[in-house]
């Protein structure tokens, strides 16, 4: 039984299209609530991507019911401090770092939630140092490579203090050691969460339960459960690991 | 796209907005000015201010490349085109002494500017220059832009060659051709589509992050004795260069 107190986020039978094509949401339903952990999987173009725009107030749904934190989500004022509660993540970082400095686009989101200059400096040292990114406060956003950008943008996120995480394939481009990093990362953080991955061990690893997106309707939930897999691949008389 | 390196020196560490409001100052002088005797100064200025910053010379001389090659366009039909005076002739083309003097002016004109900026450029980081035109009064969209097309320049030249990449794995080679036109046409026009994708997502990014239009800095400027003198001696000259500029007594 849930505990209506505890729903971050609830939509109710939400549409979304473009005029002329087939719905990308269709009549969706999903409730999220505190300390729930939930992957989402599903072909491209399923719209895994629109859900959580639509639930940013990014996109304007045509039709269904959203409510974030029990506040009823009908026009953009109502998504302003909403999105101060719930941290979305980007899937190309590109989007999400804009600021000349690491430090600057960390600092960004507590500046806008009216934090001091110096507490959003202390707020947003503390976030790197969280993800093991000391010392790269000063760094030049654009020049960092793939993983570092990924750290950081959900750094920026999680300098907010976000209630909820959305996390847009964070996984996607990275290699198995950045990724195992990131991982480790979200792990770690006592938040709840909404994943979109393609990577089923990266997803497993972090979510408790997961929701497959088809035709922009949930079309099963359930819970991982750990089975085995035969398996071949080149080199494999050599000795090696598997995570 | 290489970013520039601040090497540590007195003008490094000058306030920002101080070196802007000299500079700005400066450059408008440089611009009215006709006498050549206030331009050789401003640009004796200027090499001074380049120096001071302790940049390498490799990275200023790059620097001052694409307005030397402008001048040397000028050059080239500047002398040629002007009536006056004339000053020799090669063959059926004849040199204006006029034309001459305007393009020295030019030359020394653009160069002392381009070097003040570079000084400003070498000495000042992006985010630094960005905030002190914001604290200086310039309008927020304005500084908005300043700091966008700093920042996306580089992902949007990313994304260009990435097209182009895939233009010349495909096996394109450039000719004089409609359809190299075409190509370059197409190439140009997706960058945009592109860019503009781009920072429509750039915007919700923003959204997401409560962002409510107003950019905040996290380092505040704080103006030192040293700044204000420095300030006051570059204003000093440059209004005594004007005086000199503006005076009566024909001094060329």
């Amino acid at each position: 039984m849930v505990d209506h107190t505890d729903i971050l986020i609830q939509l109710k039978e939400i549409t979304f299209g473009y005029p002329g094509a087939t719905p990308v949401l269709d009549k969706l339903s999903l409730t999220f609530s505190r300390g729930q952990r939930i992957g989402l999987l599903g072909p491209n173009g399923s719209g895994k991507t629109t859900l959580f725009h639509v639930i940013m107030g990014l996109l304007k749904p045509t039709g269904g019911t959203l409510n974030i934190l029990g506040q009823p989500m009908t026009k953009e004022a109502d998504f302003i401090p909403a999105r101060k509660q719930i941290g979305l993540v980007f899937q190309d970082a590109d989007d999400q770092l804009f600021s000349p400095t690491v430090l600057e686009d960390v600092a960004f989101g507590p500046l806008n939630q009216g934090k001091t200059r110096k507490e959003a400096i202390d707020i947003s040292k503390e976030t790197l140092a969280l993800l093991g990114l000391e010392g790269y406060g000063e760094r030049i956003t654009h020049k960092l490579s793939g993983g570092e950008k990924k750290l950081v943008s959900l750094a920026t996120t999680l300098s907010m203090k976000p209630k909820a995480l959305l996390l847009d394939e964070p996984a996607n481009g990275l290699d198995e050691k950045t990724k195992e990093r990131l991982s480790s990362v979200l792990s770690n953080l006592d938040i709840s969460l909404i994943l979109i991955s393609h990577n089923m061990d990266f997803m497993t690893r972090l979510t408790d339960s997961i929701c497959v997106i088809d035709k922009g309707k949930i079309s099963a939930e359930g819970i991982p459960k750990p089975h085995q897999h035969l398996h071949i691949h080149p080199f494999g008389e050599h000795s090696h690991e598997h995570k | 796209m290489k970013d520039v390196a601040i090497v540590d020196s007195f003008v490094s560490g000058l306030d920002p907005r101080a070196k802007i409001v000299s500079i700005f100052a400066f450059s408008s002088l440089a611009a009215v000015s006709n006498r050549f005797p206030v331009l050789f100064l401003l640009l004796l200025m200027s090499v001074g201010m380049a120096t001071m910053t302790r940049a390498p010379l490799s990275d200023i001389l790059k620097r001052m490349i694409p307005v030397n090659v402008l001048v040397l366009f000028l050059w080239f039909f500047l002398p040629f085109t002007f009536a006056g005076e004339t000053f020799f002739s090669i063959g059926p083309l004849t040199l204006a002494r006029e034309g001459v003097i305007h393009a020295s002016r030019i030359s020394i004109k653009s160069n002392a500017i381009m070097l003040a900026l570079v000084s400003l450029v070498l000495s000042t980081s992006i985010a630094d220059m960005g905030r002190a035109m914001f604290s200086l009064g310039i309008h927020k969209k304005i500084v908005h832009l300043f700091f966008f097309t700093y920042r996306y320049i580089h992902v949007i030249h990313k994304e260009y060659n990435s097209l182009l990449w895939a233009v010349k794995i495909r096996g394109f080679a450039p000719k004089n051709s409609r359809r190299t036109y075409q190509t370059f046409a197409w190439l140009i026009g997706m960058t945009l589509v592109k860019s503009f994708d781009r920072a429509h997502r750039v915007y919700n990014a923003m959204l997401c992050r409560g962002f409510d239009g107003r950019l905040y800095g996290i380092n505040e400027f704080s103006i030192k004795k040293t700044d204000v003198a420095v300030m006051m001696i570059s204003l000093a000259a440059t209004v005594a260069l004007g005086a000199l500029e503006w005076s009566i007594t024909p001094i060329f």
